[in-house]
């Protein structure tokens, strides 16, 4: 097992590595959330800001951050197919690492370059005046992290049966998408219609999400009118869906290896 | 070292079976290769030695260890240069290196090249010395030529003393001075750490050097013995016999003075000649056979006898 931590890291520390010697990669990685953030986050809280209650733009602020930070572990964790086209996964996968710790190690790997991408979208958000204190900043480094870990563990289980780095990117998007709205990256959802509500709470964003959204509004007179509910119960089901896309995605992608 | 007993693949959705029962065994210290055309089954039977593919049926050991019961422990007794390289382009000579050297866990994991233990930067600079690249060591794969992947590979490959070397068409897509120079390099390594060497290739004249040649065509066996033994085999058609009772049939082949073989799982193969037809022979024998098999050389073969005789003319 102590062999295996130098190799969770090994291979953690490959994708980080790869991410530093790409500045490109950096660079596009915060344009997207940067737009998503200033432009929609901006308009909102000039349209409707104060027929809704609270300020719309940290709203979307948080909503962006976990999603980001969710969808770039996610997709990050493609780079697992990249590897098996160019024919690297050969080298992981004959070593006697357990497998468990091969498909961990990518997944810490990707969170640090999602975490990149994190900090990049709270000094912006900083710029352009959301509020983030200290405490803030402090308490939003868990809530990163457990955005990312689900985010990744997702992606494993959405590509443990993709062959190709396109099909898997044809089916990411098709797959956050109506995440988007579902779990309430920039539109509230307190209430919905039944039909939405199913799905919604099926949504493994929504969590981060929502847990992103307890760190930014602890305290504040709109707490109730944002949150949906306590850190304590998003972490529990962020957990247990961790371990659960962990367990069977590994399972998936190990078996689709082998079993051709 | 290496023990296969009946060894079946076939892939999901196909018609046929990629590997169709085959068993060898190959000794501490051997220099076997695996022989045949493209489409053979090579890449097949490395690929499930490897673990890395569930194999249909039959049971393989390698090292004393199961494949599919015990495949960590395989994994760790084995180095495998595959087919395709396997570096990251994107990472240095040393940092493919120390990849491998950390899932292997002979170091513990440090943030850069300074920081890790001194005796493994004593070895790095050992393999980098070996290899004539001592400069390059840190220049991104990229850079490499294919030769020198190749050989960069099977350094990495033996850096955790693996008991057996596994080495899939190594030879592919280089150019022949490359071959040759990775050739003459690998022979001086096996020479070096006496590791066990399984090859495949589609090349005759590379199973020249090995102890033991394997020609599989079609997923099957079809010559097994030393280098030499092949080479006669794959122009002669023979019978393969098996009887229950292996001594008396023995005996009896004896007495007929019918010249006979041992063949692969102690099986017993009978060459034809032209004043003995397989059907005379067949007569003649009393003893209950359990198998009975004819052989008889098969364009595949005449392709591979060809390539042969090429080879043998150019020395």
């Amino acid at each position: 097992m102590t062999s295996d931590i130098g190799a969770i890291l090994a291979i953690a520390n490959r994708d980080f590595v790869k991410l530093l010697r790409d500045p490109m990669r950096i660079v596009t990685s915060f344009v997207f959330p940067i737009f998503f953030v200033g432009l929609l986050g901006g308009s909102l809280q000039a349209n409707l800001g104060d027929s809704v209650g609270y300020n719309f733009l940290t709203f979307t602020f948080t909503g962006i951050i976990a999603q980001t930070l969710f969808q770039s572990s996610a997709q990050g964790l493609i780079s697992l197919v990249d590897d098996r086209e160019s024919d690297f996964s050969q080298e992981m996968f004959v070593s006697p690492v357990s497998r468990y710790s091969i498909i961990f190690g990518k997944i810490l790997g990707e969170t640090l370059v999602a975490l990149v991408q994190g900090l990049a979208i709270v000094l912006f958000g900083l710029v352009i005046g959301v509020p983030i204190t200290l405490p803030i900043l402090v308490a939003l480094i868990p809530a990163s992290l457990a955005a990312c870990l689900l985010g990744g563990a997702f992606g494993v289980l959405i590509l443990a049966n993709l062959g190709s780095r396109r099909a898997a990117e044809q089916v990411f998007t098709f797959i956050f998408f109506p995440q988007f709205f579902l779990a309430g990256v920039f539109s509230p959802i307190q209430v919905l219609p039944w039909y939405l509500e199913i799905p919604s709470r099926l949504s493994p964003l929504r969590y981060a999400v929502d847990l992103m959204r307890n760190v930014f509004y602890a305290g504040s007179p709109e707490y109730p009118k944002v949150v949906l509910a306590s850190p304590a119960f998003n972490l529990a089901i962020m957990a247990a869906l961790f371990t659960g896309f962990m367990v069977v995605g590994t399972f998936l992608f190990v078996r689709g290896e082998r079993n051709r | 070292m290496i023990e296969v007993r009946d060894l079946v693949k076939r892939y999901r959705k196909a018609e046929v079976n990629a590997v169709d029962s085959i068993s060898f065994a190959v000794s501490p210290g051997e220099f076997f290769v695996l022989l045949g055309p493209n489409g053979a089954g090579k890449t097949t039977t490395i690929s499930i030695l490897t673990t890395t593919l569930s194999p249909s049926s039959g049971a393989v050991r390698i090292a004393g260890h199961d494949i599919v019961q015990d495949s960590s422990a395989v994994r760790r007794n084995v180095g495998i240069i595959f087919q395709k390289p396997s570096l990251d382009q994107n990472l240095t000579a040393e940092e493919n290196v120390r990849f491998h050297a950390l899932l292997y866990g002979l170091y513990p994991w440090r943030p850069s090249y300074r920081l890790m233990p001194r005796d493994y930067r004593e070895r790095v600079n050992e393999l980098a010395e070996v290899l004539g690249i001592q400069k390059e060591m840190f220049k991104p794969i990229k850079t490499f030529s294919g030769g020198m992947k190749r050989k960069l590979e099977i350094v990495r490959s033996l850096i955790h003393r693996p008991r057996v070397l596994f080495l899939d068409e190594p030879t592919t897509g280089l150019d022949p001075e490359a071959r040759r120079g990775l050739w003459e390099y690998l022979g001086e390594m096996r020479k070096r750490s006496g590791t066990t060497t399984f090859l495949t290739t589609h090349y005759l004249e590379e199973a020249e050097d090995a102890d033991t040649v394997c020609v599989l065509n079609k997923g099957r066996i079809v010559s097994y013995g030393t280098p030499a033994a092949v080479k006669s085999d794959l122009v002669e058609d023979y019978l393969v016999f098996d009887a229950e009772d292996r001594a008396a049939l023995a005996l009896e082949l004896q007495q007929l003075a019918i010249s006979s073989v041992p063949f692969e799982g102690g099986q017993t193969k009978v060459p034809l000649h032209p004043g003995r037809t397989a059907h005379q022979i067949l007569r003649s024998i009393h003893t209950p056979l359990t198998v009975i098999q004819t052989h008889t050389p098969t364009l595949e073969d005449a392709y591979l006898e060809i390539l042969g005789r090429e080879a043998g003319a150019t020395e």
